[in-house]
């Protein structure tokens, strides 16, 4: 009995937007799953919030619903689909813990939706902290110990009893961020970390538990099938020992260090998990501490579901686990399972491999000014990059180079300060690691403040003293294959390996008479440049393989699929770097190089591969030039007889601020040689400009700084274009809910636009079509506008895929990447079946910030983008549409309750009105002084209460309370301290819905009234696109 | 390089085909080295390997480029010194200051005399002699030239009717004590992995040189007769097969690799040369009687023919044929190649496996195996 035949439709949740700790791989898994059930020839039924994912392409789903992954939501998708089952174990924790909701409610039962792929009880087990414990030890295992304690005299007790053993570490009750922990060394330490313990815990508890820190940190990917034959698909070791979250470990696969007995003892304690919890079917993770000393193990966790390090397991070993997990979840058993790689051989082995993994996280500190950059079991990394190399330094170097970094690791001169860095694990860990070794400090010396594995700790050496060991080395192409070459790989995914010449000189790249195309992924996942690029990498794969050319993918991100070995005909799991792409390209021979879809990363190598005679397909170089060179780009505009807002380049902070009386207040400043906004900052004065310069940034021959008038209380649009180099189809126009100064990628936006009039559309859509024809796009063009006193002014123009195409593509159902790609391959827009662009739904992005991650970081939103995903919210009028897409990223608009308003003097006549719509919703208004005066002026009851400086209670106070249900706030200017800052971050901390523009506050009262109204509709994309074509063909 | 000993020098592998693969000589190799050249997949357990005597006369080459990652141990050894002849590797270490070392592996190759080159292109050889098939090799300094090196492999007796297992056998019986069944060995290289399964279940274990008669194995007493793995070919070993065929029906007899092979000679089945073997710690072999898949460890260059000889058995049931000593019963399948992996005896007590259920290295999924072999000795006293 195979397949299921009980069964026909099958409901996916996915994970919602990308957030730290939830990131790519689950349109990873979700899309293999996708795949799987529909060719199982199931019906499919996606619901995810994220627009920037594959797997809410239409074509992945028989109805794919883009909502809020909530309960109600659900519910109501439930109720109209009638699933027979929900497969919740491959959208992450989110997908995990929202059908544990729809059990708890009953609506599972009350539809007779069956849960397949993990067990009510097998989730309770693994997640639950108590049950998890008791499971594992009931199998006879051992997680670490841990007790209550709410007295100094009990831990006193409890050690001389044994019962607590030293190192311990202490851990206050409901405190956010560890607030007063510690570890206790010795007798007296203990005494008093517990004793500053149970001061910080508002219930006097503290948890005290066995310290692992240092202890090696390992991990297993395990799956089950049916008839309970288990198989580990592959081990990781965290080179950062226990005590940095496993997401921002540099981690290798295989393990390296573990003796063949002990290996084999974790995998028998893996299997032993899997089965004591009962995952029935599916993959799991299961984490274990290892003391390096003695060998004794501890289970620290485990993930009933695919998860990220199970997409970095598919990676490194070619064994596709969401794929084989929503196999098992139909029925299937591993052994009825073809292993895709060799053909030959059945699911149901271990994968073993003759190479090395390394994964180095990416972070996003340099975003966040006042975040702690400690790192903790807390995880902080946005993305990640992985690498495959024949030895660990080949690996090792690989992966490094593959981070991209904005800017170089900046190393202390002082080598005692450079020791110092060391004790505390950061993002530059690895960086300074070897420039110590670099400067001669010994193995010992590290070790000391690493606890790293001595083994890893002489590699590094030997990579910093003496390379990465492929000098003098033939670079070679091999494949993944599952078997380490026991059988002949079936699947053509490569990695780079440099060899002794010899018989393997020809590598063992097959590329047939084909002609292929290049596509340049977009490298690690970073703020600024995330899935919606791999989203349009992956379309321009596909669509170089519908052409009749073989699609060849080159990128190091583990999580995407973009570097799943279904996605390309040939994939190079290489980072993208001019030297090795070239080598890449001298390989393949390939028709065309496509980098126009992988953001920023290929556009960096666009003219280093044109100058060694690589030919790029659709925009040509110079017009990225062009596009991004002010000088020639203003010149453009100005003969175009376009507008665009004043501006000057500094050479040094004198004629800054000459350029900034020439150009105008207030100012937007930012150096020129960083990209993603990094540094950017709105001046309101010469005083503000100052200390702009004096606090971030030079300014110097080698580093100008770009000035541009800022237009206030602007209306921010964008725009996403087809051009075929004589014709142009303007795709999509959006307006940002939040007014010009908030990035572009950080802002709410609508489609279609909400208050720009037809003829204000129609000159947009000129001025776009003569901007994409004078750079001669061919492909995409992003343009951003601002439309301020009446008037059209250009920001700027990207001439290539923008973080929008995907939202763009899902509004107006027509694939924008894969039409962009066709006319990059040489085909025409008048033979191409273009949308009606004016879709007859509402459809609004919202961005997903990650400050709940960054403790002491400003919430407050700018020129500088910070979110790391985003939803998006569709319905027939905008607030309902807005409103879906608060809810989906998480803020949840309350239905009533108290909202605390503190606006900045130009604000204050907006907030009047809008503090009188909420009265006028039966809201309660608080407000801080100069604001409530204003509001009490137009007759609406306001309680005024103190600024932080006037004393408690104050409004941080009232929120910390829970005496806030929203918070209206204009920021007065960013930075450390200020009340406006320490507001948002209370807000942030206790989840309280913060809007920080007036038109931002505006769209949620609306929404706020259409979410009284009635529980917003649900309709699946299919609907949405098929009804629109079919009213246009009976129109 | 750090870490690694004295400096390398340059060597290679030859193959009897022609093919060199360059590389540094990190042990032995003052005296060339020639033999058969295997190829093993496991990622972990590489001293195990070396020490075990299955592997004696056999050059291994390493898949997994990173050996020596932990350094050597007393725990690890499957015998009481290296059997292969030499190791080829992609990056060796010698990581005598790994948390459990009690030595560096590169040390250690060298006191024992292995050869040891690395820096090899692994990949490129094992996909070679997966294509051409496992032939004969050797491991060469730098300064010899290629066809001296083509004269010493060609010299070098091939692995097929090769009687390897009189190298590795005892010259007197070895004997354990112990409260249970009395488990009597034909030691033909028993790997220590094997005695320790054993010893753990209270067995009472002689080890008996594997050029004895029938009538010494009896003469024992055994409750169940242990056949042990080894090197070599079985079909070269018609003096061990001879002493089971006069044990088979008398007592239980069970067996393990070459063990296997040996009592299907036996009861009158045939035994072949793989390609290039099963080497690794990751075949999936079904027990075709609870359906289960386990997880093995394996090292065996020859298997037992199905019913008709074939070598792949196109089945998944526990099919039964004919032999000598009345019918066999297929249990045991690999489901990489569909090679026979397990036998049951069933008109008089027998049963055996090709793969290695002690692990030793790799998985301990087939441990269980033990305990089944030890119910037979149960039966047959019974009887």
């Amino acid at each position: 009995m195979p397949r299921r035949d009980d069964i026909s439709k099958i409901l996916l949740i996915g994970s919602g937007p990308i957030v730290i700790g939830q990131a790519a791989e689950f349109d990873y898994s979700g899309v293999q799953a996708c795949k799987v059930l529909i060719e199982e020839g199931y019906e499919v039924v996606l619901v995810n919030s994220n627009p920037a994912t594959i797997m809410t392409d239409p074509e992945f789903a028989h109805a794919t619903y883009v909502e809020p992954l909530l309960p109600g939501p659900l519910t109501r998708i439930i109720e109209r689909e009638r699933p027979d089952a929900l497969l919740p174990t491959l959208g992450g924790q989110t997908a995990l813990n929202l059908a544990k909701a729809l059990h708890d409610d009953g609506t599972l039962e009350r539809f007779g939706v069956e849960l397949i792929g993990a067990d009510y009880e097998a989730i309770h087990r693994a997640e639950d902290r108590e049950a998890f414990r008791q499971t594992v030890e009931g199998a006879g295992l051992r997680v670490p110990w841990s007790l209550i304690v709410e007295s100094v005299g009990e831990a006193e007790r409890a050690l001389s009893e044994g019962e607590l053993k030293l190192p311990a570490i202490v851990r206050p009750a409901f405190t956010l961020g560890g607030r007063g922990g510690g570890v206790g060394r010795t007798a007296t330490e203990l005494a008093q970390v517990v004793s500053e313990g149970l001061a910080a815990s508002p219930i006097n508890q503290v948890l005290v538990e066995e310290s692992v820190i240092g202890w090696g940190e390992f991990e297993l990917e395990v799956m089950r099938d049916r008839n309970d034959n288990v198989v580990i698909v592959c081990s990781i070791e965290n080179i950062d020992p226990m005590g940095v979250h496993t997401g921002d470990s540099v981690t290798v696969a295989p393990a390296q260090t573990l003796t063949d007995g002990l290996y084999q003892e974790l995998r028998d304690q893996a299997i032993q998990i899997i089965r004591a919890v009962g995952v029935e079917t599916g993959g799991s993770n299961v984490q274990f501490a290892v003391n390096p000393e003695t060998g004794e193990i501890v289970v620290i966790e485990m993930n009933p579901r695919v998860s990220r390090s199970s997409a970095l397991a598919s990676k490194a070993t070619g064994f596709p686990i969401a794929k084989i997990a929503a196999k098992l979840a139909v029925g299937y058993a591993l052994e009825e399972i073809p292993n895709d790689i060799t053909a030959a051989t059945p699911a149901s082995f271990e994968p073993t491999i003759d190479y090395i993994v390394t994964k180095i996280p990416r972070f996003a500190f340099e975003k966040f000014p006042g975040a702690d950059g400690e790192l903790t079991t807390h995880m902080k990394s946005v993305g990640e990059v992985m690498a495959i190399g024949r030895t660990f330094r080949e690996s090792f170097a690989k992966a490094m180079r593959s981070r991209e970094l904005d800017a170089e690791v900046s190393l202390p001169e002082a080598t005692a300060d450079l020791l110092g860095l060391l004790e505390t694990p950061s993002c530059d860990r690895f960086d300074l690691i070897l420039e110590a070794f670099r400067r001669g400090v010994r193995i010992e010396e590290v070790g000391e403040r690493t606890s790293i594995d001595p083994w890893f700790l002489r590699e590094l050496q030997t990579l910093a003293l003496d390379g990465d060991g492929t000098e003098g080395m033939r670079r070679t192409y091999r494949a993944v294959d599952t078997c380490a070459a026991e059988f002949e790989a079936r699947t053509p995914y490569f990695y780079s390996a440099h060899e002794r010449p010899g018989p393997g000189d020809a590598g063992e790249v097959d590329r047939g008479d084909r002609p292929s195309v290049v596509i340049l992924g977009s490298g690690p996942n970073r703020i600024g440049q995330g899935i919606e690029f791999d989203y349009c990498c992956v379309h321009a794969a596909m669509t170089v393989r519908e052409s009749g050319r073989d699609a060849v993918m080159i990128n190091c991100n583990p999580e995407t699929v973009s570097t799943d070995y279904d996605t390309s005909d040939r994939l190079y799991f290489e980072p993208l770097t001019e030297e090795d792409v070239l080598a890449v390209v001298e390989v393949e021979q390939p028709e065309g190089v496509i980098v126009q879809f992988g953001g920023q990363t290929p556009l960096k190598l666009a003219r280093a591969l044109e100058e060694h005679g690589v030919r790029l397909l659709g925009t040509p170089v110079d017009a990225i030039d062009l596009a991004e060179d002010r000088g020639r780009f203003g010149a453009l505009l100005r003969r175009l007889g376009i507008a665009h807002p004043p501006y000057g380049t500094a050479l040094s902070a004198e004629e800054a601020a000459v350029i900034a009386e020439q150009v105008g207040f207030p100012l937007l400043v930012r150096p020129s040689y960083v990209l993603g906004g990094r540094a950017m900052e709105i001046c309101y004065s010469a005083d503000d400009l100052a200390a702009y310069l004096g606090a971030h940034v030079k300014a110097d021959q080698e580093h100008p700084l770009l000035l541009d008038r800022f237009l206030e209380n602007a209306i921010e649009v964008d725009v996403d274009a087809l051009a075929d180099g004589s014709d142009v189809h303007v795709a999509g126009i959006m307006q940002h809910v939040e007014e010009a100064g908030v990035h572009s990628g950080d802002s709410a936006c609508v489609l279609p636009p909400m208050s720009l009039g037809e003829e204000m559309l129609e000159e947009i859509r000129q001025t776009t079509r003569r901007i994409a024809l004078e750079l001669g796009v061919i492909g995409l063009i992003n343009i951003q506008y601002a439309v301020a006193g009446g008037r059209l002014h250009v920001i700027e123009a990207n001439p290539r895929a923008s973080r929008t195409v995907p939202f763009v593509s899902k509004a107006i159902g027509a694939p924008l990447a894969k039409i962009a790609c066709r006319l990059m391959l040489g085909e025409r827009l008048a033979d191409i079946e273009l949308p009606d662009p004016s879709p007859s739904h509402v459809s609004v992005k919202e961005a997903v910030l990650p400050f709940a991650r960054f403790a002491g970081a400003d919430t407050v939103l700018g020129p500088e983008m910070k979110s790391t995903g985003e939803v998006m919210g569709i319905a027939t009028d905008f607030p309902t549409a807005f409103g879906k897409a608060q809810s989906a990223a998480g803020v949840s608009l309350p239905e009533s309750g108290t909202v605390f308003i503190t606006v900045t003097d130009t604000d204050k006549p907006a907030a009047t009105q809008i503090a009188a719509r909420f009265h006028d919703l039966g809201f309660k208004l608080l407000a801080t002084g100069g604001t409530a005066q204003a509001i009490s002026a137009m007759g609406v009851p306001v309680k005024a209460i103190n600024k932080i400086g006037e004393g408690s209670p104050h409004v941080v106070d009232y929120i910390r309370d829970g005496e806030v249900d929203l918070v209206i706030n204009t920021p007065t200017g960013s930075g450390a301290r200020s009340d406006g800052y320490e507001i948002r971050t209370a807000a942030a901390r206790h989840g309280v819905a913060c809007v920080t523009t007036m038109t931002g506050a505006s769209a949620a009262s609306r929404a706020i009234v259409a979410q009284r109204e009635a529980p917003a509709d649900v309709r699946s994309l299919q609907e949405l696109h098929g009804a629109k074509s079919r009213e246009s063909v009976s129109g | 390089m750090s870490g690694n000993g004295p400096a390398e020098r340059g060597g290679f592998v030859l193959l009897e085909d022609g093919s060199r693969f360059d590389g540094a000589l990190v042990a032995g190799a003052d005296s060339p080295i020639a033999g058969e050249v295997v190829f093993n997949t496991a990622m972990t357990g590489y001293q195990e390997s070396v020490t075990d005597p299955s592997y004696a006369g056999q050059i291994i080459v390493f898949t997994y480029p990173l050996i020596g990652n932990y350094g050597v141990s007393a725990a690890a050894m499957e015998s009481d010194s290296a059997h292969a002849r030499g190791v080829i590797m992609r990056d060796a270490k010698n990581s005598e200051d790994a948390a459990s070392a009690e030595g560096g592996w590169l040390d250690w190759l060298r006191d024992c005399g292995v050869a040891a080159i690395s820096g090899v292109d692994t990949r490129s050889l094992v996909r070679h002699i997966r294509d051409k098939g496992a032939m004969r090799g050797g491991i060469f300094a730098a300064e010899m030239s290629a066809a001296e090196a083509h004269d010493r492999i060609v010299a070098e007796p091939s692995m097929e009717g090769a009687d390897l297992a009189s190298t590795v056998t005892p010259s007197e019986p070895i004997r354990f004590d112990g409260d249970g069944p009395h488990v009597v060995g034909i030691d033909t290289g028993i790997k220590l992995s094997i005695v320790r399964q054993l010893r753990q279940r209270d067995c009472r274990l002689t080890l008996l040189p594997c050029g004895s008669s029938a009538e010494q194995v009896l003469a024992e007493e055994p409750d169940l007769v242990f056949l042990a793995n080894g090197p070599g070919d079985p079909a070269a070993l018609d003096h061990v097969v001879e002493t089971v065929r006069g044990v088979v029906g008398k007592k239980p007899v069970v067996g393990i690799c070459l063990g296997h092979q040996l009592l299907c000679r036996a009861v009158g089945l045939e035994t072949f040369k793989l390609p290039f073997g099963h080497r690794g710690a990751n075949h999936p072999v079904k027990d075709l009687a609870t359906g289960k898949i386990d997880i093995t460890s394996q090292n065996h260059g020859f298997a037992v023919a199905g019913p008709n000889g074939e070598a792949k058995l196109e089945t998944d049931e526990p099919i039964r044929w004919q032999t000598d000593f009345g019918e066999a019963e297929l249990s045991h399948l690999n489901l990489y190649d569909r090679t026979v992996e397990g036998l049951i005896l069933r008109d008089v007590p027998g049963a055996t496996v090709q793969y290695h259920p002690e692990a030793g290295p790799g998985p301990h999924d087939a441990r269980y195996l033990f305990d089944r072999f030890l119910t037979l000795a149960a039966e047959g006293s019974d009887a």
